[in-house]
């Protein structure tokens, strides 16, 4: 059986082998004493340095390498290439958190992200792989024909692709914040570097096999304390099948505990401090200068009576910290109100679909989970990141089997996500609820000391209740080894993983912006002479560039960074998805049709997002301009309108229009190849 | 345009808009009475929860390889060179 593996799947397999030695070193170590930083460094140097020297290995010069590896990768390790191209740190981290807090309703997001493969393998990869070209915007260009179109696509590619990569460079910065304690500007740019050595010398060709290699580590990473976790809970290792039993049993927790007479009690408190903040809101700037003149008198009171110093000292530091303007103050206690109101809710059952208390609520979380869905699929169809691993298959059909791989791969961890958040539940429910306060297990007090998981006793019983009780979606993933008791090592695993998980889609996404610049703007549009030579000194220059532009980005921590990837998914859904698809099904589609579709469909997903989303846009000057959404659908499902206005306005222009006699046998060509070479 | 690859066109477009209502009438048709369907049990899950968290993916996989597989003999009965 050895012996019919390729040379490839075998340096492959003795790759993992090492890695796997390499964990279980480390395990011996640790029991000899080994400290847990020690762990998280060697973890961070054996990966970084692995990546390093398959990016070095790869290293080239020459364009269709540089772009698209040659077209040499066979089908099964595109497939997990893109797998983990695809899973991002926030499929990696976050997800698992996301259904541990949503319950049913996070399965959306399980269904989008797989679901969308299923589009790209029916309608686009065999089609873009027999256009043969390079990137997203040269098929549009070639398609449609003319400048703007490429233009536009270019745009769109950049828009979606730069706010992911801060997104993914921010995750690298938590992680190693986090597991080797570096400071968090310190680690973005340690990630930086990690991203730098896998594409820098060899672009797709360096990217696509560091991120085979990425994939085996992040999948083992991901696997590893679910199993043990499953198997400490039911006996049986394989989470996947056996969380069904577990779901059964939270559901049976859920009924014995959610409203418990101190449950109900805790659930009133949250809801009374809600209202005190509102009406503090309400009577604000009155309300603030009261409260700091309240804090002023006792201060001086304090000072008159004989109080302790340090006491003194705390109460003026609360002064200080107090919002120094309404403004400030506003925003400040709606964010508390917001997170009291969260608290005071009956918390949702977690195998429940759409809940809700009426049927019209019941009905929001239907029309949200569906536009969802339909958002996400469509958006995965339309990352360019990912439609470009299509390019790189020796043959259409070894693309389509790609696709087929590709599903396989990140089914792997997408089918493993829920069991995460069903044996966390299962645990919170079953030791922490109910338990006091001071005997609650270790990690949970390791967690809350980086703010990741907070504690409140609300009603001041020493006990915990589940309202008192918040945790970060990211926490889910990063404590299960602890959860599970096992040692550092896994922990260190599981940071290796998130770390393979970030770095890969970084590297697709940079070289995705930098390819769109330096081909499509560069050589297709200001100089079509450009040398070889000069196209891949511009490409390496601009990726250094764009690589440095958004770790500074990252580093400057921007709050909203996790929102603006799920509108990420509209933009580029509503921006391609229509104009790629009626550009390969559609003789008639012509180019004002495509221009003025992909204008329109991107144009109202952001039209959208800012409107729901937001009420001001400060540095333009412009306020209140907050509406009510349609039809109930959030901000994040702002594709749902994009996309389908963006297949409308093509359809009608185009049919407006005169048709595009070019276009019949550009279409010949890619629908069907031999006709193609017949000609030739 | 020869008649082959006409041929070959027309059945390549039935095969992609069937899979393609199969996968819209069980991702969206489906999923609105995922409440409905929690009511039933398999495998110890409510059926709606297993659908959304396992069903759906195994045969999303599955309608990409019969895909694959009628297309694979589709290019070999017209002739479709794989270059």
């Amino acid at each position: 059986m050895f012996g019919s593996l390729t040379k490839l799947q075998r340096y492959y397999l003795y790759y993992t082998a090492s890695f796997l030695l390499f964990i279980g070193a480390l395990a011996v170590l640790e029991q000899h004493g080994m400290p847990p930083r020690w762990i998280g460094y060697a973890f961070l140097f054996f990966t970084i340095s692995m990546y390093a020297v398959i990016g070095i290995m790869s290293r080239t010069s020459d364009v269709s390498e540089y772009y698209v590896a040659g077209r040499s990768v066979p089908a099964f390790f595109n497939g997990m290439a893109t797998g983990a191209d695809w899973m991002s740190a926030a499929s990696f981290i976050g997800l698992a958190g996301t259904l541990y807090l949503s319950g049913h309703q996070g399965l959306a997001y399980v269904i989008g992200w797989t679901g969308g493969f299923v589009l790209v393998a029916l309608l686009l990869a065999p089609y873009l792989r027999r256009f043969g070209e390079y990137t997203i915007p040269d098929f549009l260009g070639a398609r449609y024909g003319g400048n703007a179109i490429r233009l536009v696509a270019v745009a769109a590619a950049i828009l979606a692709s730069f706010v992911y990569v801060v997104a993914q460079i921010y995750g690298v910065g938590v992680i190693t914040s986090r597991f080797v304690s570096l400071q968090f500007e310190i680690g973005v740019f340690v990630g930086l570097a990690g991203i730098l050595v896998c594409s820098f010398l060899g672009g797709m060709r360096a990217v696509t096999w560091t991120q085979v290699a990425q994939y085996v580590i992040l999948i083992i990473a991901y696997i590893t304390p679910v199993a043990i976790l499953s198997y400490n809970v039911t006996g049986n290792p394989v989470p996947q099948l056996v969380y069904g039993k577990v779901l059964q049993e939270v559901g049976r927790l859920e009924e014995r505990l959610f409203d418990t007479p101190a449950e109900i009690e805790v659930r009133k408190l949250y809801r009374e401090r809600a209202d005190l903040y509102a009406q503090k809101i309400m009577q604000l700037p009155h309300s603030l200068s009261h409260e700091r003149e309240q804090l002023s008198q006792r201060i001086n009171e304090m000072k008159n009576s004989d109080t302790q110093m340090k006491d003194i000292v705390a109460l003026e530091k609360q002064r200080r910290d107090m919002p120094h303007d309404p403004e400030q103050a506003k925003a400040r206690w709606e964010s508390a109100m917001f997170s009291a109101v969260d608290r005071s809710k009956p918390p949702i059952h977690h195998a429940e679909a759409f809940p809700g208390d009426d049927a019209e609520q019941q009905l929001i979380q239907r029309i949200n989970f569906l536009a969802l869905i339909f958002c996400l699929t469509v958006g995965t169809a339309a990352l360019p990141h990912v439609l470009t691993r299509y390019y790189t298959t020796p043959t259409v059909s070894q693309a389509r089997d790609s696709v087929f791989w590709s599903l396989l791969f990140i089914l792997l961890l997408y089918i493993t996500a829920p069991a995460y958040a069903v044996f966390a539940k299962y645990e919170v429910l079953s030791h922490l609820v109910e338990i006091p306060i001071a005997k609650l297990p270790g990690w949970v007090a390791a967690w809350a000391k980086v703010g990741l998981v907070s504690i409140e006793d609300i009603n001041g019983d020493g006990i915990l209740q589940i309202a008192e009780l918040s945790m970060n979606p990211d926490v889910i993933v990063l404590a299960t080894p602890e959860i599970a008791g096992m040692p550092y090592v896994v922990s260190g695993l599981v940071a290796a993983g998130g770390l393979a998980a970030a770095l890969s889609t970084a590297d697709g996404l940079l070289l995705t912006i930098t390819t769109a610049l330096s081909h499509d703007v560069y050589y297709r549009i200001v100089r079509p002479d450009a040398s070889t030579q000069l196209r891949l000194v511009i490409s390496k220059s601009l990726l250094l560039v764009v690589a440095v532009l958004a770790a500074t980005v990252a580093a400057q921590k921007p709050g909203t960074i996790l929102s603006m990837v799920a509108w990420a998914f509209s933009i580029a859904g509503s921006a391609f998805f229509p104009a790629l698809v009626l550009g390969i099904f559609w003789n008639r589609a012509t180019r004002a049709g495509a221009l003025s579709g992909m204008l329109v469909g991107s144009l109202l997903s952001i039209y959208y997002i800012l409107r729901v989303e937001f009420d001001s846009i400060p540095w333009l000057g412009i306020s209140g301009f907050n509406m009510v959404p349609w039809f109930h659908v959030h901000s994040t499902s702002a594709g749902l309108f994009g996309v389908l206005a963006g297949f409308l306005t093509i359809v009608v222009v185009s049919l407006f229009t005169k048709p595009d006699p070019q276009a019949t046998s550009f279409l010949q060509g890619i629908r069907c190849s031999s006709d193609r070479e017949g000609r030739a | 345009m020869r008649p082959s690859s006409d041929a070959y066109w027309r059945q390549t477009k039935r095969l992609t808009l069937a899979l393609l209502l199969l996968w819209i009438a069980l991702t969206f048709v489906m999923n609105w009475f995922a409440r409905e369907l929690n009511d039933l049990t398999f495998l110890d899950f409510p059926l709606g929860f297993y659908m959304d968290a396992q069903g759906l993916l195994l045969i999303y996989l599955a309608i990409i390889w019969y895909y694959n597989r009628r297309m694979r003999k589709l290019d070999a009965k017209y002739g479709i060179e794989d270059k």
